[in-house]
């Protein structure tokens, strides 16, 4: 067992944690998209609220889903210890001047990018996950079964304007937080290898680009249109 | 050529330092940096004032002592040693701060001069391979594929000046580690130990106080030998892999 506790004590083993939790995040990021998609479809929400019910309620969804809360929970645990270990390391003096030209924006900003996702979090499940499970739902009946009309609750939040305003800058950092996280979550597994390195860039750029771009692209769509 | 300094001036590891500004007009471009601050140091001590000290002894960008964070990146503008960098790199009437390196690891000793011996100690840790007596054994006994070969080589050029745990926003020494593991880790030679060296290594940087790699490649931008990142890969991967399935570990760090 001492082995274990040194494993991930250790800055590389914290560092796997991240990467592991990280990629996880990134296919639930995968999986949500597909769903969110079909509030898109021109049928008044039904395609949607036939999924989320299915999704709130389906079993192994739901351990999926406590799987999903507890890797968010140890990716943000372990990044705010990785994030005071690293500001102890400079030491007590800092530099008076730094420059920003040996590294990219993002990778350097993981923990503000981070921060702006966790308030996104926040928001998003009070408004959605919290209705959705807790709250008082308007119901729709489809073929003679009733469902809960979560779509309903989703188009009166996207016509709110600092709604869909908040919601779109968060899937900027969303993306910005991948455009580095992506990649680097394979250099910290050990991953890289000029056979393999090509393909994981360009589906890490085209993942953190595509991926917030079409959630985004949701509340514009339901606002403006 | 006419430039300010603003340098970093502290008068021993318990002092609090602060910065003090100098007028330096006696500069050429020819003059590599160092030259600069040994002209600006005769023109103190001829005022009677004390001379900044900096690290340095090759001169040559072998040694790796050279650690002055210029405007602020190590070893200055180009991705070399101090002493290999040239005030043709700077304009005319520039100012140009110099800081030490900043890390809990590397504490100021005096100005500019920082106490690295924490590389030294994760060295003893695990950066060495048992020498086995014997007979003499006859040259290219072992093979080794050129590409591998290569590589090891490539890592063991690291000098060991610190410019990465000075460039990194979280002062890790992860490239300088990994280096030193990949060496040994490559070759034939570096097997017997090839498991606890990883572990030993990672145990003392962390006991050290560097901070964890954030990968933000900074300090592969800035290593005066061009130490490829993808060594800190292979680091991770012989770590996950040595601590998964090592028989005897004693990871506690072998250094003082
Ligand atoms: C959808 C949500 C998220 C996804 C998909 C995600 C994904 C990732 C990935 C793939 C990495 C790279 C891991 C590595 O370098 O090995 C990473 C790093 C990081 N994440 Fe997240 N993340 C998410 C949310 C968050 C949140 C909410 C926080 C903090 C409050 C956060 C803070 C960080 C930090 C600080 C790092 C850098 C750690 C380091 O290398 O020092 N992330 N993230
Ligand atoms: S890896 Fe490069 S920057 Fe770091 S100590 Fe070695 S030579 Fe210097
Ligand atoms: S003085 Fe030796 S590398 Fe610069």
């Amino acid at each position: 067992m001492n082995w274990l506790i040194t494993l991930f004590t250790s800055t590389l083993g914290r560092k796997l944690l991240m990467a592991l939790t990280g990629l996880f995040l990134i296919l639930f990021l995968a999986v949500h998209l597909i769903g969110n998609l079909q509030l898109l479809k021109d049928d008044g929400g039904r395609a949607f609220n036939v999924y989320a019910e299915f999704m709130s309620t389906n079993p192994l969804i739901q351990i999926v889903s406590k799987g999903n809360f507890f890797f968010i929970l140890l990716h943000i645990f372990i990044s705010i210890v990785l994030t005071i270990k690293n500001r102890q390391a400079r030491g007590t003096d800092r530099y008076a001047v730094t420059s920003g030209k040996s590294s990219i924006w993002s990778s350097r900003n993981m923990g503000i990018l981070g921060t702006i996702v966790l308030v996104f979090l926040v928001v998003h499940l009070k408004h959605f996950w919290a209705e959705m499970h807790f709250g008082d739902m308007p119901k729709v009946t489809y073929d003679g079964t009733e469902y809960r009309d979560i779509y309903s609750l989703v188009a009166q939040w996207f016509a709110v304007p600092w709604y869909v305003a908040l919601y779109v800058f968060c899937m900027a950092a969303v993306g910005f937080h991948l455009w580095h996280g992506f990649a680097s979550s394979f250099q910290t597994l050990g991953l890289n290898h000029p056979k393999y390195n090509g393909i994981i860039n360009f589906l890490g750029k085209t993942f953190s680009v595509v991926v917030p771009a079409l959630f985004a692209w949701i509340p514009i769509n339901m606002f403006f249109f | 050529m006419k430039i300010t300094l603003k340098v970093w001036r502290q008068k021993d590891a318990n002092s609090k330092g602060a910065f003090k500004t100098y007028e330096h007009s006696h500069v050429s471009q020819d003059m590599s940096f160092l030259e600069m601050l040994d002209v600006l140091n005769n023109e103190l001590v001829q005022k009677g004032e004390e001379s900044i000290a900096f690290d340095h002894d090759c001169r040559e960008g072998i040694c790796g002592m050279c650690s002055l964070y210029i405007n602020g990146r190590p070893h200055g503008p180009l991705q070399t040693t101090t002493c290999q960098l040239h005030m043709r790199s700077f304009k005319d009437g520039e100012t140009i701060t110099i800081e030490p390196w900043r890390a809990k690891a590397f504490p100021v000793v005096k100005d500019l001069v920082v106490d690295r011996s924490a590389f030294d100690r994760i060295q003893r840790a695990g950066g060495y391979v048992s020498v086995n007596t014997g007979g003499v054994p006859d040259a290219n006994e072992i093979a080794i594929p050129k590409k591998i070969a290569d590589e090891a080589f490539d890592a063991a050029t690291c000098i060991g000046c610190g410019a990465c745990v000075a460039a990194c926003k979280n002062a890790s020494a992860m490239l300088f580690v990994s280096a030193k593991v990949s060496q040994f880790a490559l070759l034939p030679q570096g097997q017997p130990e090839r498991k606890e060296r990883v572990e030993k290594m990672v145990a003392q940087m962390d006991d050290e106080g560097f901070g964890a790699c954030t990968n933000t490649k900074a300090c592969e931008a800035e290593c005066p030998k061009g130490i490829s990142v993808a060594n800190i890969a292979r680091m991770n991967r012989e770590y996950f892999s040595a601590i998964t399935s090592s028989y005897e570990v004693m990871a506690k760090g072998g250094g003082d």
